[in-house]
């Protein structure tokens, strides 16, 4: 196993957490102790990536662009990552992130839509930007399916392409086996970014870096998505232990999870009830709220919505078909009663 | 080409013309006894009793034969995002263009979404407006995937243009679910006020009868929702109304009901300007 590079990115998967509220004080304070640390890169968007900001995915309280520039300002080692999904976010915002300072773009697209993201990894060569690819939803298909869709973002120009377990849906034996796929096919980099729907964002983690992940993805105190994400400082000390840390404080992160992530945090995310039949269910992570506020509406358990959208084969982004399976359910219901 | 067949209205298929000898499309033409020609535009332009042409290549064969065209006399229905003429949607406003030489169709997003928003927009000012288009991974070919952001970029500003909403956003997803999924768009609208939810329910309910005559698989999911969510302008009740588009099955398969609504969007508007230019005088569906 190598020492791998470590994104965190409490300031994008946790953003789905505060319901895309963070302000540039909390982002400063945050930055600032990561990079202390010695996190090398650390990601700020709103959770659903540039231009996310809108009904579907909820309003950012300060615009991510205003949240970029503080971050670049805030760091002084570490570089200013965004996610960017096609369809959702564009070139255009790209282009003022990068004037924001950004400077690596992870663009994300569902694991079987890779060639989407052409244009996007063009620019970003162009604007002189590392970029990474991220495979969502990676436990929809089969290991060789993904190192297929992985070589066309790199041949579009991802230096390296990352196994996205969206739905915190696989098992080690999955990360492994996808992790290891595309290592055997691609010539740059891959990582591994996990959730802890199931409760194996580290073991899942460790799993991946066996199969030779150069790069994983962590957030402080777990603050992220459904579940949440691998614990940035839980990374930090099990790499420790291992005796391949990348040169990150351990305590540093510790004491940043506790004083700084923890008292702004809403809710501590865990694998509670629901949660779980996100894993299970195998749906994106960042339904979990928006099917807790639908199920309040239509008078439903979140889960009926959850276990639906997994058979509908929901794919990240779609939490409109949220309320759409809540109509639907309320119709049957209504039929048989 | 199968709608003009199945329903040619007022006009008449003369002509079918691509730039591959070998293409598929031609053949099948042909088998049908249309004429047919891989001569590209030039066939077009040699014929003068072709009065109206639909352009479903690219926005960049478009720019230079939307010059070719307007030389030649002959009105261009642009299914492509060149842009050259005015938007249009045929229930929206369609009536204010019948002279134009050239008219764009905008998106198969924006042919399902803006009627809808202007349905609102016509009772209630808009002060924003959000759609997003889910589509099966199938129905989207090379051409959509190589240029997703102008999707993005030209359905939303047809969201403001003509949908009449301040600010539009606009979201396409692919979903690769088997069996594909049918087209479905959501779309959410904030008024700028207070507004009568009776008066948008049945102005909703008018433009979805309107585009069903001539798109039959439109259909609202359920009555539009009424659902209070904190916004940028504080909290603010958001209308949101989930489409969803069956194709009519006359080639494509019924699940690309965004291609569907894009060839019937361009059949009827080429019926209108057919009337137009014949002077038939019927209803317009404006």
């Amino acid at each position: 196993m190598n020492a791998p590079r470590v994104t965190d990115t409490t300031l994008r998967d946790g953003s789905h957490a505060m319901k895309h509220q963070f302000t540039r004080e909390q982002v400063q304070k945050i930055v600032q102790a990561l990079d202390a640390a010695g996190v090398p890169v650390i990601e700020v968007t709103h959770g659903d990536g540039l231009a996310g900001s809108s009904i579907q995915y909820g309003f950012s309280g300060t615009s991510e662009m205003e949240l970029i520039e503080t971050a670049r300002q805030a760091a002084s080692r570490a570089k200013i990552a965004a996610l960017l999904i096609p369809g959702i976010g564009t070139r255009q915002e790209l282009r003022e992130a990068a004037a924001r300072g950004v400077q690596v773009v992870r663009i994300a697209t569902h694991c079987t839509e890779a060639d989407i993201s052409e244009q996007h990894f063009g620019l970003a060569k162009e604007l002189g930007l590392e970029t990474v690819g991220f495979l969502m939803m990676a436990h929809m298909r089969p290991p060789e399916f993904l190192a297929e869709q992985a070589a066309l973002m790199q041949s579009y120009g991802a230096d390296c392409v990352y196994i996205v377990d969206s739905a915190g849906a696989m098992l080690p034996d999955d990360a492994r086996a996808r992790v290891r796929a595309l290592k055997e096919r691609l010539s740059v980099q891959v990582g591994f970014h996990a959730h802890n729907n199931l409760g194996l964002a580290i073991g899942n983690t460790l799993a991946a870096l066996e199969a030779g992940a150069d790069q994983v993805d962590g957030c402080l105190r777990g603050l992220g998505a459904g579940a949440g994400n691998a614990p940035t400082e839980l990374i930090a000390a099990v790499l420790d232990r291992l005796g391949i840390n990348p040169g990150l404080d351990v305590f540093a992160l510790m004491d940043a999870a506790e004083y700084i992530v923890a008292p702004i945090m809403p809710y501590q995310p865990i694998p509670d009830r629901d949660a779980i039949t996100i894993g299970y269910a195998g749906v994106y992570s960042t339904f979990l709220l928006h099917a807790r506020h639908i199920a309040a509406e239509f008078g439903l358990d979140p889960r009926e919505l959850l276990v639906e959208l997994g058979r509908r084969q929901a794919v990240a982004g779609q939490e409109d078909w949220i309320l759409d399976v809540a109509v639907d359910l309320v119709q049957a219901k209504q039929q048989v009663a | 080409m199968y709608k003009l067949l199945r329903d040619p209205g007022h006009m008449e298929l003369a002509l079918v013309a691509g730039i591959d000898p070998q293409s598929e499309g031609l053949a099948r033409a042909r088998a049908l006894g249309i004429p047919a020609s891989h001569e590209g535009i030039t066939a077009v332009l040699a014929d003068p009793e072709i009065k109206i042409v639909f352009d479903a290549t690219s926005a960049k064969a478009h720019v230079r034969h939307a010059k070719l065209l307007r030389e030649a006399g002959k009105i261009a229905v642009d299914l492509t995002p060149a842009a050259r003429g005015p938007y249009v949607v045929p229930p929206v406003n369609l009536g204010q263009h019948l002279d134009e030489p050239n008219v764009n169709l905008i998106t198969c997003g924006g042919q399902a979404t803006i009627p809808l928003i202007y349905a609102v927009s016509r009772v209630t000012p808009v002060r924003y407006a959000e759609i997003v288009s889910t589509v099966a991974s199938r129905s989207a070919g090379p051409g959509t995937r190589q240029n997703i952001d102008e999707f993005t970029y030209t359905t939303a500003r047809g969201l403001e243009a003509i949908g009449g909403a301040e600010q539009g956003k606009a979201i396409i997803i692919l979903n690769p679910a088997e069996p594909p999924i049918l087209m479905r768009n959501t779309i959410y609208v904030i008024p700028a006020g207070d507004f009568d939810q009776g008066a948008v329910v049945a102005s909703v309910e008018q433009m979805v009868a309107d585009v069903q005559r001539y798109v039959p698989g439109y259909r609202l999911k359920s009555a539009p929702v009424f659902d209070r969510r904190s916004t940028p302008w504080g909290g603010r009740v958001v209308i949101a109304m989930l489409l969803e588009v069956t194709g009519a099955g006359d080639f494509l398969p019924p699940y690309a009901g965004n291609l569907d609504i894009m060839t019937a969007a361009a059949r009827q508007v080429g019926e209108l300007f057919a009337r137009h230019l014949l002077g038939v005088r019927e209803e317009v569906a404006a």
